[in-house]
């Protein structure tokens, strides 16, 4: 039963990186493609930690927290490069 | 059926529910009108899934292995903290590179405030003929 619902869970979750996959590809500007990167980032954390509860074991646990920081990490920068031009350089735009 | 079965069981519907709120999210990001509106899918509702599942993990560990990971509890409150704060940062982003509302929109307010800001700086830039750092106070 448990194991059921946890296998359903991670299917679940792979559906929801599938369609934010969709969002990626056709999304029409820039900062919807990145709102959906996000969300795989955050998507991806959950599913791994599902993942070391159905192989049982502990060793997965640290990427969550590196995932988590990656995905925050990248998102900050680019929306920095979206509004400004550049991540640690500043350039100048022409509009 | 024990009580540890029966948190055990517990556990893994917590999981089972964050996971249905994860593909209500995508639904939303797949069906929203624009950007504004797809953040607010994919930031609130992300958030909510992500801590019910980190905390269903972690009762899960909790019960069945006695084992009380600190990993899982810093992956929720980071989590917790800053999906809002990127949701912000990408939204203020859009808004300021001129991506397109949808054309349901009613009002936008901050195009007023924004503008008027501008034209006060164009009107300083007249008078002293510093243009770097106007610049800086339009993006700040």
């Amino acid at each position: 039963m448990v194991e059921t619902m946890l296998q359903v869970s991670l299917t679940l979750f792979g559906v929801a990186i599938v369609i934010a996959l969709y969002r990626i590809v056709f999304g029409p500007s820039l900062p919807d493609r990145v709102i959906a990167l996000d969300m795989i980032g955050v998507n991806l954390i959950t599913a791994i930690a599902i993942v070391s509860v159905i192989l049982n074991t502990k060793a997965f646990l640290e990427v969550i927290l590196i995932l988590g920081v990656l995905a925050f990490i990248s998102t900050i920068a680019f929306s920095k490069f979206i509004e400004k031009g550049g991540v640690i350089i500043e350039r100048k735009r022409d509009d | 059926m024990s009580v540890n079965e029966m948190i055990e069981f517990i556990a893994a519907l917590l999981i089972l529910v964050g996971s249905i709120m994860a593909v209500i999210s995508a639904i939303g990001i797949i069906r929203f009108q624009d950007v504004y509106s797809r953040s607010h899918a994919a930031t609130k509702s992300s958030t909510l899934a992500v801590s019910l599942t980190l905390s269903g993990v972690f009762i899960y560990f909790l019960v069945t292995e006695s084992f009380f990971s600190v990993r899982l509890i810093m992956g929720i409150v980071f989590v917790f903290l800053t999906s809002p704060v990127s949701g912000h940062l990408i939204t203020r982003a859009a808004y300021r590179s001129g991506v397109k509302m949808t054309d349901a929109t009613l009002e936008d307010e901050l195009a007023d405030v924004i503008w008027k800001k501008e034209h006060q700086v164009d009107e300083t830039k007249e008078d002293t003929n510093d243009s770097s750092s106007n610049r800086n106070e339009v993006l700040e």
